[in-house]
C-alpha cells in the first residue's frame, strides 16, 4: 500500500511537456532543449518538415516522387512522413517506394520485409532493382572477386547509381532519400578530415553491413556523440558550418558532365560505377579504387580539384543511404 | 522475491529491460529479459547506475564496450524508463521501481 502511494508520487512528480501542458514529458529534444511529449514532438517534427518543403519549394503538384527505402529507421520515417504530409497538405504527389537489393546473402531478408510491410501500411507502390539485374553482378559475387577490403566503394558507388536507375525506370521527377542530423554532420567532418582518414581505415569499429569490417565512419560518429552529449546542438552547429563551409567557397566548382558510357552524372570522363565496373569484367578488380588513376587520367587537374567537393555526394559505405 | 515483509525490504526487484536498434546481438539476439536483480546487501534503491552494471556482468554476452563506455551507455545509445528518455529523470541517477520497463536502442547501427 505505502509503495503504491509512493510511485503515483513519482509519476505525478514527473515533468509535464512544455508544449502542452498537460502529458508527461518524453524526452529532450536536442535542438531545443525543450523537454516534450511524444505527441508534440510528432507534430512539430512533422510541420517542421512541411515547413522546410514549403520555404524551398521541393515539390511541385502532380510530380512522381520515389522514396529511397532500405528497411532502416530513416527511410521508414520519410515514407511515413512524406506520405502522411502529402495527404496533410495536399502536396498532390505520386510517391513510390524505391529500394536496393545488393546481393548479399542473408543481409537484406530482413530489411525487404520491412519496406514490403512499409508498401501495406503507407500503400506505396514498390519496386526493387538490383545490383544483378542493373551491373551484372551480385555483391557477393563481387567479393568473391575482390576481397573484403575494398568492397565498401562498389557497393557505395553502386548504390547511389541503383537509385538513380531505379528512379529512371519509375519515371519518376525526384528521388527523396531519408538521412538524419548525425549522418550529415558526421559527412561534413569527414569531408573536412579527408586527408588523414586513410590512416583510420585500419581500424576497426562498427560494423556497419556485414561486408564492411572497416568503416572508418565508425569514428566519426563516436565522436559526434561524444561531443553531442556535451553540448546536444553541436550536431546541428556541425551542419551549420558545413553549410556556411560551401557558401563560402569561392573555389570554381567541378563542371557537372554525364558519363561517356552510361549517360549518368558525372564530372568526370567516366562515371566511378563505369570505372569500377570495367575493372570488374576486365579482371582489374583495383581499377579506380583509391586515387583516381588509368581510365580518367587525361584530366588529372580536374580530379585534384573536385576531391573536397564530391565526397559530399558520392556515400562510401552502406551504412548511411536512403 | 519481492515484499517479503511489512517493512517491505525488497531481496530483489522485477524489472522489464529490452535491446534494440541491434543491441540484443549483444545478448544472444534477445531482445526482452524479464529480470531479477537483486540489491546490494544494506541497498535500499536501485539506480541506472547499479543496472548497467548489473546488466554489463548478467545479459551481455559479447563486445560489452558496444554498450557501455565508462560506468555509462556508449553515446549514440538511447535509454528509455518507462517510455521516458533517461535524460529527464536524472541518467545514471534516476532511481528504479518495482516493474519498471527499461529500454536501450543503439541508433549507431545505420538507419
Amino acid at each position: 500500500m505505502e509503495q503504491s502511494a509512493d510511485v503515483k508520487a513519482k509519476k505525478a512528480g514527473a515533468r509535464l511537456c512544455c508544449l502542452c501542458h498537460q502529458k508527461k514529458a518524453a524526452l529532450k529534444r536536442p535542438k531545443t532543449l525543450e523537454q516534450i511529449c511524444r505527441e508534440c514532438f510528432y507534430e512539430v517534427f512533422e510541420e517542421e518538415i512541411h515547413q522546410v518543403i514549403v520555404e524551398n519549394q521541393l515539390f511541385k503538384p502532380g510530380e512522381r516522387i520515389a522514396l529511397g527505402a532500405s528497411g532502416g529507421k530513416d527511410s521508414t520515417v520519410l515514407a511515413y512522413v512524406l506520405s502522411e504530409l502529402n495527404r496533410r497538405h495536399n502536396y498532390g504527389l505520386d510517391l513510390f517506394l524505391l529500394s536496393v537489393d545488393e546481393g548479399i546473402t542473408g543481409y537484406r531478408d530482413d530489411s525487404l520485409e520491412t519496406v514490403k510491410r512499409n508498401e501495406i501500411q503507407y500503400g506505396l507502390p514498390l519496386k526493387i532493382v538490383s545490383y544483378k539485374d542493373l551491373y551484372g553482378w551480385t555483391m557477393d559475387e563481387i567479393v568473391k572477386m575482390i576481397g573484403l577490403k575494398n568492397n565498401c566503394t562498389f557497393c557505395g558507388v553502386f548504390r547511389r547509381q541503383a537509385l538513380d536507375r531505379g528512379a529512371a525506370l519509375l519515371k519518376v521527377d525526384k528521388l527523396a532519400t531519408g538521412h538524419n542530423a548525425d549522418d550529415i554532420a558526421e559527412t561534413v567532418l569527414l569531408n573536412i578530415l579527408r586527408g588523414d582518414i586513410a590512416r583510420l581505415s585500419r581500424c576497426t569499429s562498427i560494423v556497419t553491413g556485414i561486408y564492411s569490417p572497416n568503416a572508418y565512419r565508425g569514428f566519426a560518429r563516436e565522436f559526434i556523440k561524444d561531443l553531442e552529449r556535451i553540448r546536444p546542438r553541436a550536431i546541428l552547429d556541425i551542419i551549420k558550418s558545413g553549410e556556411n563551409f560551401r557558401i563560402s567557397t569561392s573555389t570554381k566548382m567541378p563542371e557537372q558532365g554525364t558519363c561517356e558510357r552510361c549517360g549518368y552524372i558525372s564530372s568526370q570522363k567516366w562515371c566511378k560505377a563505369c570505372v569500377l565496373l570495367e575493372g570488374l569484367n576486365r579482371g582489374l578488380p583495383k581499377l579506380g579504387i583509391g586515387r583516381t588513376r588509368g581510365l580518367n587520367n587525361d584530366d588529372k587537374k580536374d580530379t585534384k580539384k573536385n576531391n573536397g567537393t564530391k565526397s559530399i555526394e558520392s556515400k562510401q559505405c552502406g551504412t548511411l543511404d536512403f | 522475491m519481492g515484499c517479503v515483509s511489512k517493512l517491505c525490504r525488497f531481496s530483489d526487484m522485477k524489472l522489464t529491460v529490452e535491446f534494440g536498434g541491434g543491441l540484443e546481438l549483444l545478448c544472444n539476439s534477445v531482445k526482452i529479459h524479464n529480470v531479477n536483480v537483486e540489491l546490494q546487501n544494506g541497498a535500499e534503491k536501485l539506480t541506472m547506475k547499479d543496472l548497467l552494471s548489473w546488466i554489463r556482468n548478467n545479459l551481455i554476452k559479447e563486445r560489452p564496450e558496444m554498450f557501455m563506455k565508462g560506468d555509462t551507455v556508449r553515446p549514440g545509445v538511447l535509454a528509455l524508463v518507462n517510455d521516458c528518455d533517461w535524460e529527464l529523470s536524472g541518467q545514471l541517477d534516476t532511481t528504479l521501481e518495482e516493474k519498471d520497463v527499461v529500454v536501450f536502442i543503439s541508433t549507431l547501427h545505420g538507419g
